[in-house]
């Protein structure tokens, strides 16, 4: 028959391209690009209040404290977020007791024994603002993540991130990171 | 005239759109795999400090979301302006925080129960009284690990 020898008809994919450009607008506009990140910390656990502390000798303290104008006082002293980061780095690679092969510090006595033992305790006030809290924690992640930085440049000729993980591990025992935060009071 | 001459006359010739579905379509299968819906409608401000030492959250099935800051303009005549805390899609109590995360472990399987994350994505104008109190409730809760959620830039811009 005739009709048969025509075979099936086209079907018309003229609209196809608006189907799509449809779906397509939808998916760009409910698209949220940004992976979520962020500064991350450990919280210590939950333990009854009455517990002694584990004696600290004072000079491996350092003590940052914000309080509730968003000034900062670092210890003891006045001081402000700019230079929070050359201070914490100078404090953690101070080797006071010379037990450290790697740190570049001053070997002041004064200050920490050596970045294992240094421990940088930051307090905050209730009104204290969480912009410059989050400013703060970031300059003192950042030395931590400096020194390491250099560590690893000096010892493998790369950067941290770049190192296998279990040179990462190495790199990061060597600086370990230790912020203690105390719990707020109104200074 | 040769009878292989072209016929003029015709202006341009038609560009073929026969392939664009294909280009499009591709496109799509792109934003289709990329995208993340948006699971919580926020109910507060949120306009997240700005950090450089960031760590990017990469399970994202391990992570807990914690909200805090002042209610949205246009909830503020009910609820007033004190930065609130919100979980999933509605507004919490403090000691709601505790038995939210330790459901939240329950959803995850439980050889990976120690890595869970609690993300806590906070106005940049919240003080910090709330979010340690915040913090003193995870860790009643055991849950030890926190990120506190940034947005990748100098710290100077946190003004």
């Amino acid at each position: 028959m005739a009709r048969n020898k025509r075979g099936i008809p086209e079907i018309n994919a003229g609209s196809m391209a608006d189907i799509a450009f449809l779906l397509l607008i939808f998916f760009l506009v409910t698209t949220t690009m940004d992976v979520d990140s962020g500064i991350s910390t450990k919280l210590p656990p939950w333990e009854p209040p009455t517990e002694d502390p584990p004696p600290i000798k004072k000079k491996n303290l350092f003590t940052v404290l914000v309080n509730g104008n968003d000034q900062l006082l670092v210890e003891g002293e006045y001081a402000t977020i700019e230079d929070l980061r050359f201070q914490a780095k100078e404090f953690l690679d101070n080797n006071g007791d010379l037990s450290c092969d790697y740190c570049q510090g001053k070997n002041d006595p004064s200050s920490s024994d050596n970045p294992g033992k240094a421990i940088i305790s930051l307090q905050n006030d209730r009104r204290t603002s969480y912009k410059v809290y989050i400013s703060v924690q970031n300059e003192l992640v950042a030395a931590i993540n400096e020194l390491r930085n250099d560590y690893a440049n000096r010892k493998y000729g790369k950067d941290f991130d770049q190192l296998a993980p279990e040179q990462q591990q190495e790199v990061s025992d060597a600086y370990p990171q230790k912020i203690s935060e105390a719990e707020p009071l109104a200074l | 005239m040769s009878k292989f001459k072209k016929s003029t006359g015709g202006g341009t010739p038609a560009i073929s759109t026969a392939s664009l579905p294909d280009i499009v379509f591709m496109l799509l299968f792109f934003f289709m795999v990329t995208t993340v819906m948006r699971e919580v409608t926020l109910l507060v401000e949120n306009k997240k400090p700005y950090a450089t030492e960031v760590k990017k959250l990469e399970k994202k099935n391990l992570v807990t979301y914690v909200y805090v800051g002042k209610p949205k303009e246009n909830l503020r005549a009910t609820l007033g302006s004190e930065p609130r805390i919100q979980l999933n899609d509605s507004f919490a109590r403090l000691a709601e925080i505790k038995p939210f995360i330790i459901e939240e472990r329950t959803e995850i399987n439980e050889a990976e129960r120690a890595l869970m994350v609690v993300s806590i994505k906070a106005d940049q104008n919240v003080k910090m009284g709330l979010i340690s109190d915040v913090k003193q409730e995870l860790r009643k809760a055991e849950a030890l690990k926190l990120n506190y959620s940034t947005v990748k830039g100098d710290i100077s811009k946190n003004e």
